[in-house]
C-alpha cells in the first residue's frame, strides 16, 4: 500500500504526478485537510483584522505609543521608594489584611451556603437550581466591580475592599464547598453509626473529616488569589497598595511605580510559598479542583 | 505472665498512646485557632475594621443595593423596562467590544505562548539557559496584574480599547505559556523521534510531532483563559482602557442607581453565556481528544 508518507523517499516530480493519478482519493483527502486549515487561518485573520478595525488603532498611534513606552521604560530604573517606604509597607499590610479578612468572611458565609446548595442536603430541585445560578452570578463579577460599588456605598478605604473580595469569592467557595459535601462517601458514616454514634456524632466523625481538607485547601488557595486581586483594588479607592500605585502612575513617578510593582511581586510570591507549605502540611499534596 | 495480663497491658499501652496523640492534636488545634485569632485581630486593625463601622457600613451597603432596584409596575411594565434599560443598545455595543478585547487578547496570547512554550519545556529544549530565560519571561508577564499593565499602556497609547487589549494579552501570554510548557512535558516521544528521523528541523518537529498531540489541551486552556479575560475586560474601562467598564464607572460615580443594576445584570448575563458556550466547547474538545 502506497501512502502519502512515501513522499519523503526523494520522489521525482513525475513520480508524484503518477501517484496522484493512481490514488486520487488519498490526495483529495490531503487537499480537503489543507483547505480546512486554510479556512481556519483565514477566519482567524479576518477576526483579528476586524478587531483591529473596531478598536481603531492606526500604525502611527501604535508607533508613537511604543516610543513613549520606551521613553517611560528608562525612567523605571533604578527603582526607588522616594522616601515613601514606610507608607508603601503600610499599604502592603493593608492589602494583606484585606485579602485575609475578605477570604475569612467569604469562607464563613460559604459554609452555610455550601450546605444549602448541596443536592444531598436540600433536595428540592428548583431551590437547588436557583441557589446554584445565583452563586454563579456572584462568580461572574470581578472583585474590582464590587469594590467600585462598595466604595460608593460605604466610602473610601479598606472596608469596601474587604466586602468586595468577600462578595466576589462567596459564589465560587460556596459552589466548591457544596460539591465537596455532595461527594462525601456514605460508607464512612455507616461505619461510624455502626459503632453506636448519634447522627450529630456521625456528621462530626464522617462528614467533617471528609469535607474539611477541601474547605481548608480551597480557602488557602483563595487567600493567595485574593492577595493578587487586593493589590489593584486601590485603583478604585478601596484601600491597599493599589492606591499608591495608581497615584504614582498618574503623577509619572515611574521609579516608584517600579518599586511598588517589585514589592507586589515579592509579597505575592511569599504568600504563595507560605500558603502552599501550609496547605501541604494540613491536607497533604492534592490537586485543586479549579 | 498470663494471657489476660498481656491483654490488659496492651490495652493500657494503647490507651496512653491514644491519649497522648489526642492531647497533641488538641494542642495543635488550640494553637492554630490562636494564630488565626491573632491574624484576624491584626488584619482588622490594619484594615480599620471594627464592630462600629461594620454596623454602620452594612446598612449603608444594603440601602445602596436597595436603591439600585428599579421601579417596575405591572401596568406600565414596558415603559418601566425601557426606562431602566434606556441605554440597552449602547451597552450591548460596549459589551461586544469587551468580548472583542478578550477574544483578540486571548488569540494574541495564544500565538505568543505557542511560539514560546516549546523553548520552555525541558524535554524539547536542550539549552538550560534558554529554558530559564523563557520561563522567567512568562513569569514576569503573568506576575504583574493586568490592571497595572493597563494603567501603564493607557499612559503610553492613550485612552481606548487597544491598551486594555495589550494588557490582557501580555498577562495571558504569561499564564498560557506556563500551562502550554507543562503540557509539552508529557508529550509522547515516539512521534517526535519519527518526525526527526524523516529529517525535520527543530521547528518542523514542534509543528508536526508535538503540536498535533497537545493542540486539544492548548485550545481548552485558551478557552478557559478567554472566560477569565472577559471578566477582566469588563473592568478595564475603570482606567480608560475600553469596554463596558467606563459606563459602569460613570453610573456609579454619578449615583444613577438603576443604571448600575442594569449594567451589572448585563455583565453577569454575558459572562454566564460565555462560560456556558466555552464549557460546551471544552467538553466536546476533550471528548474528541480521548477517542
Amino acid at each position: 500500500m502506497t501512502s502519502p508518507r512515501m513522499e519523503t523517499a526523494l520522489p521525482h516530480a513525475s513520480e508524484i504526478a503518477a501517484l496522484k493519478a493512481r490514488y486520487p482519493q488519498i490526495y483529495a483527502a490531503e487537499q480537503r485537510r489543507k483547505l480546512k486549515q486554510f479556512a481556519v487561518a483565514a477566519a482567524i485573520a479576518a477576526f483579528v483584522g476586524y478587531c483591529f478595525w473596531w478598536i481603531g488603532m492606526g500604525w502611527d498611534r501604535f508607533f508613537a505609543g511604543l516610543g513613549k513606552l520606551g521613553w517611560l521604560f528608562q525612567f523605571l530604573f533604578p527603582p526607588s521608594s522616594g522616601g515613601w517606604f514606610t507608607y508603601f509597607l503600610t499599604g502592603m499590610g493593608e492589602t494583606l489584611a484585606m485579602a485575609f479578612l475578605g477570604t475569612m468572611l467569604a469562607a464563613l458565609a460559604a459554609i452555610p451556603l455550601g450546605f444549602l446548595a448541596a443536592r444531598n442536603i436540600v433536595s428540592n430541585r428548583v431551590f437547588h437550581f436557583g441557589i446554584r445560578r445565583s452563586l454563579d452570578g456572584f462568580r461572574g463579577v470581578d472583585a474590582l466591580i464590587w469594590a467600585l460599588v462598595f466604595v460608593s456605598a460605604v466610602g473610601l478605604g479598606p472596608f469596601a475592599g474587604v466586602m468586595a473580595l468577600a462578595l466576589s469569592d462567596v459564589g465560587t467557595l460556596s459552589k466548591l464547598f457544596s460539591e465537596a459535601i455532595e461527594n462525601v462517601e456514605r460508607e464512612q458514616g455507616e461505619g461510624v453509626r455502626a459503632a453506636g454514634a448519634s447522627s450529630l456524632l456521625e456528621t462530626r466523625f464522617s462528614v467533617v473529616p471528609q469535607v474539611l481538607p477541601v474547605f481548608v485547601s480551597n480557602v488557602l488557595y483563595y487567600f493567595e488569589s485574593n492577595t493578587r486581586s487586593a493589590t489593584v483594588l486601590g485603583v478604585v479607592g478601596a484601600g491597599g497598595i493599589g492606591l499608591a500605585l495608581a497615584d504614582r502612575i498618574r503623577i509619572n513617578d515611574w521609579d516608584q511605580v517600579c518599586f511598588i510593582v517589585i514589592m507586589i511581586l515579592i509579597t505575592v510570591s511569599i504568600i504563595d510559598v507560605l500558603s502552599r507549605s501550609l496547605r501541604e502540611k494540613l491536607v497533604g499534596k492534592q490537586p485543586l479542583p479549579v | 505472665m498470663s494471657v489476660a495480663a498481656t491483654a490488659i497491658d496492651a490495652v493500657e499501652r494503647f490507651e496512653t498512646a491514644w491519649q497522648s496523640q489526642r492531647r497533641e492534636k488538641r494542642r495543635q488545634l488550640w494553637l492554630g485557632g490562636l494564630v488565626l485569632l491573632v491574624c484576624t485581630a491584626l488584619a482588622s486593625y490594619m484594615a480599620e475594621i471594627n464592630p462600629r463601622n461594620l454596623f454602620e457600613g452594612l446598612p449603608g451597603a444594603w440601602n445602596y443595593i436597595w436603591r439600585t432596584v428599579p421601579v417596575l409596575r405591572i401596568e406600565t411594565f414596558r415603559a418601566d423596562m425601557a426606562e431602566w434599560y434606556w441605554g440597552f443598545w449602547h451597552w450591548l455595543k460596549l459589551l461586544f467590544e469587551t468580548i472583542l478585547i478578550a477574544g483578540l487578547a486571548t488569540l494574541l496570547a495564544f500565538g505568543a505562548a505557542y511560539v514560546g512554550c516549546f523553548y520552555a519545556s525541558a524535554n524539547l529544549n536542550g539549552s538550560r539557559k534558554g529554558i530559564w530565560v523563557v520561563r522567567r519571561v512568562f513569569e514576569i508577564f503573568r506576575a504583574v496584574p493586568e490592571l497595572v499593565y493597563a494603567l501603564i499602556f493607557v499612559f503610553a497609547f492613550g485612552l481606548g480599547a487597544f491598551p486594555g487589549m495589550l494588557a490582557i494579552a501580555i498577562h495571558s501570554a504569561g499564564a498560557l505559556g506556563k500551562l502550554f510548557a507543562e503540557v509539552n512535558e508529557n508529550v509522547d516521544t515516539r512521534s517526535v523521534e519519527g518526525v526527526q528521523s524523516a529529517g525535520a528541523s527543530w521547528w518542523q518537529t514542534m509543528v508536526f510531532a508535538v503540536s498535533p498531540q497537545v493542540m486539544p489541551n492548548y485550545v481548552s486552556y485558551a478557552l478557559l483563559r478567554f472566560e477569565i479575560n472577559v471578566r477582566s475586560a469588563a473592568v478595564l474601562g475603570f482606567v480608560g482602557a475600553g469596554g463596558i467598564g467606563e459606563e459602569l464607572l460613570l453610573a456609579v460615580r454619578q449615583f444613577i442607581y438603576p443604571e448600575i443594576s442594569a449594567i451589572l445584570l448585563m455583565i453577569i448575563a454575558t459572562v454566564a453565556l460565555i462560560d456556558m458556550v466555552c464549557e460546551r466547547l471544552r467538553t466536546n474538545l476533550m471528548g474528541e481528544g480521548r477517542q
